[in-house]
Order: C-alpha cells, then structure tokens, then sequence
C-alpha cells in the first residue's frame, strides 16, 4: 500500500525524494534510447496486471509484481515503477505528489536490490536456481516494502507506531501471493520466452 | 488520445501548464507541510475554490477523492488511540483520546487539500501537454518519452487484457484463492508480457522507420499570457498566505 499525501514528516519526504532521485538518475542512464519503446511496453504491462485483483478473503489485493519488474529490468525498475505511480497519482489519485519520491524509493529500491541480485544469480547459476530467485524476488520485494513503508510512517512520529506495524503487517499474505505468482510468471517465461530473464539471453538452459 | 480528465473550457484549463504543475507542486507541499489546523483549513479552501475555478464535474471528483480518503480509513482506525493524552469519547471501550482525534481529523483535511488542489490543476489540462510541460520545465527527456509511450500502450494492453479475460471466463475460469488460479494470474500476465516485448519491437522498428535518432520531439507551443501572469501572481499572494499561518 502507498502512503497518502500529507501524512509523513517533511524530513522523511526529503529523505525519500532524495533517495529516489538517485535511483531514478541510475535508472535512466542505464536505458539507453533504443530500449525506451520496451520500457514503455514493460511499464504498461505491469500497470495492466495491477488491475488484477486476488480476493483474500475479507480483502482483496492487487498484483505488484515489483520482484519480476526488477528481475527484468534491474536499475530501470526506477523510472518504470516512478511512471506508474504517477499514472496512478495523475488518473487515479492514489498516494500524491509530494510522497511520490518515498512511494517510489519503497517500491522500487527492493525491486532494483532483489532483481540486479536474481539476474546474477540466475546468470551464475542457470536455470535451477530460478524456482529459489524467482520465490525470494517476488516475496522478498514485497515484504522489503513493507518495512520501509512501516519505517516511513513509523519514524514520521512516534504517534503511528501502531499504524506503521499494522501496515507492515499486512505485507505478509500479499508477500505470499506475489512470491507464488513470480514463481508461476518465470516458469511461463522460460519455456515460452526464455531470453527475457537475461539481458542478453546470457542465462544457461 | 490526449486523456482529459475534466475538459471544458475555464479560466484553469486557460492557464498554461507549466504554471500548473508549479501551482500542484507548490499547494501540495502547502497542505502536507501545514502543521496548524487553520493552515490546512487554509489550504482546504484554496483548494476548493481552484476545483470551483475549473468547473470540475462534482460526480467524479468526489469519486476521485474517495480513493484519496481510503487510507485514512486506516489512520482513523489507529491514530485516535495510539497518541496519548487527555482521554475524549469513549467508543466501544476504547477511548479515543483529544490530541489523536485532532491529529486524524487535521490530516483528513490537508490529503483532501492536496488532493483536490492537484484534481484541480492537472484535470483541467490533458496528461500529454502536462508531460510536455513536465519536459519543458526540464524533467529528463527520456523519463517524458517514457511516460507519454506507457499511457500510449497502457490503453492498448488493457483491451489486450479485458479480451483475455473474456477468454478466461468462456473457458469456465473461476477465481479463488488457490494455486490455480495463481497459476493462471501468472499465465495472464506472462502472455501480456511476452505479447509487450513483441510489440516493443514492431514500435521501435516503427520509430526508426520515422526517423527516431534517440530524440524524442514534444508538441507544445506554450505562451505565458497575462492571465497567467495573473495567476502565477495571486498563487504566490495565497501561498505566503497558507505559510504565515503555519508560522502561528
């Protein structure tokens, strides 16, 4: 879940926004003009699956993705997830714009950590090693999340301590979730796709 | 395509865009920065009297703005209680206390001022001349390109996406929570990828059949009128406003 606007402290904002400004610049250096059509496509298509709703019960939540994001595009995750919380902000008036640079640090950061680290793990070694990164990308990524949305609203004042644990919280059957349909996604790709996963195809059958 | 939230033609959708996303930029960092109950009143009405400047459609706007309000379902549920002080009603056994009730109800107002203010400026303009405006005031151009691409396709997965769900239904596909469906989520999603990177190919190769050298060209033909003049000039008189009573 992403934060609304007006609710964090100046500092956290700051600190967030800084800290996705940094990603961001990496992100775009790594996209070189050639790839943007396929960022683009990229971005869209996991916007498209966040309309995807999976009914737990008493609630529902909608697919992120974030872990195969950063599996396939790594520092890009940044601008990709950045448009789509803007998307998000600009039709639909989710989150806003001052809480955009911790919204998108939150998401994006794991995304990036955990996709750079599967992608190695997966060019080191091969195939079999995709069951145990696409698992801990897809939940990992999510319940990462979770804790810096918790500590964004935690440390914006000791009054959302409850708050910011019931938020962290509630990051773990989503965490579940996403982790069994990465799972289930990179499975899909590498018997339909499999040079998708690797910049390069560089990854071994 | 050009995604209009609220087209018309008022005095808002008159102003330029680039003194538009200033003026969200700025009156959002008023609400969430307002630390005193009259600043975010303050800013509450600003804002109101912007979405009553630019005539936006009551109907969707509200909508718009109960999406806003879902996450303070989730601060009411929790603040009113986990801030100490001098104890207010009692509800169901728990009491609320004073200071927690002030403190939820003073951020109910300042997401709502944000909020609305930004519905007021960026609906009042098409998305793709904010993203030109975005790029003027120097946002990075291939983060822009990005952006107006993505809503570009966005449109085109989703029908993508609803006729695959229309498939799904035909062929008896009921959603629960289990594994298969999972499984079929993942399936879904992994056809709109690889059909995205598909289609990220024939788009390329189709920019570089029109010539697309790594620039990225923008249609705007921008003026910075009186009117907005105007308005850059009573904006700023409003904000030292909102910020002198955030002093007190």
């Amino acid at each position: 879940m992403h934060i609304s606007e007006g609710v964090l402290s100046g500092p956290i904002l700051a600190g967030g926004a800084i800290l996705a400004l940094g990603g961001l610049a990496r992100g775009l250096r790594e996209l070189r003009a050639d790839d943007l059509p396929r960022a683009a496509l990229l971005a869209a298509v996991f916007f498209t699956a966040s309309l995807i709703h999976v009914s737990m019960g008493f609630f529902s939540a909608h697919l992120l993705l974030n872990g195969l994001l950063g599996l396939l595009l790594g520092w890009a995750a940044f601008p990709v997830i950045f448009i789509g919380l803007l998307l998000q902000g600009v039709l639909l008036q989710y989150g806003g714009l001052t809480v955009l640079g911790v919204n998108t640090f939150n998401m994006a950061g794991p995304a990036a950590a955990f996709g750079l680290a599967g992608r190695a793990a997966l060019a080191r070694f091969g195939w079999r090693a995709a069951p145990a990164v696409s698992l801990l990308a897809g939940g990992g990524t999510i319940l990462f999340s979770g804790v810096l949305t918790a500590l964004s609203l935690g440390l914006s004042g000791q009054e959302f301590a409850a708050a910011a644990a019931a938020l962290g919280l509630a990051h773990l059957p989503v965490a579940a979730i996403e982790a069994l349909v990465t799972l289930f996604a990179v499975q899909f790709l590498r018997q339909v796709r499999p040079g998708l996963l690797g910049r390069t195809g560089d990854v071994r059958p | 395509m050009t995604c209009d939230l609220n087209p018309g033609r008022s005095v808002l959708h008159r102003l330029d865009p680039r003194l538009k996303l200033l003026a969200v930029t700025a009156w959002s960092l008023l609400a969430a920065l307002s630390r005193t109950g009259p600043a975010a009143l303050f800013a509450l009405a600003g804002a109101l009297a912007f979405a009553g400047l630019g005539r936006l459609a009551p109907g969707p706007t509200a909508k718009r703005l109960s999406a806003v309000n879902f996450f303070l379902v989730f601060i009411w549920l929790f603040l009113p209680f986990s801030v100490p002080g001098e104890p207010g009603p009692a509800l169901g056994g728990l009491s609320a206390t004073k200071p927690g009730l002030e403190l939820a109800l003073l951020l109910t107002v300042k997401v709502n001022a944000a909020a609305l203010g930004a519905l007021a400026f960026f609906g009042t303009s098409s998305v793709t001349q904010l993203a030109a405006a975005a790029r003027r005031l120097g946002a990075p151009e291939k983060l822009t390109a990005v952006f107006l691409l993505t809503l570009r396709y966005f449109h085109v997965l989703s029908l993508e996406y609803a006729r695959l769900r229309q498939a799904l239904k035909v062929r008896a596909f009921r959603p629960g929570l289990n594994l298969h469906t999972l499984r079929t989520y993942a399936n879904l999603v992994g056809i709109l990828l690889v059909r995205g990177v598909d289609r990220a190919e024939r788009v390329h190769a189709a920019m570089l059949c029109r010539g697309y050298t790594g620039r990225f060209w923008f249609h705007d033909h921008f003026r910075f009128t009186g009117l907005d003049w105007l308005g850059a000039v009573l904006l700023a008189i409003l904000l030292s406003g909102g910020a002198a009573l955030n002093a007190f």
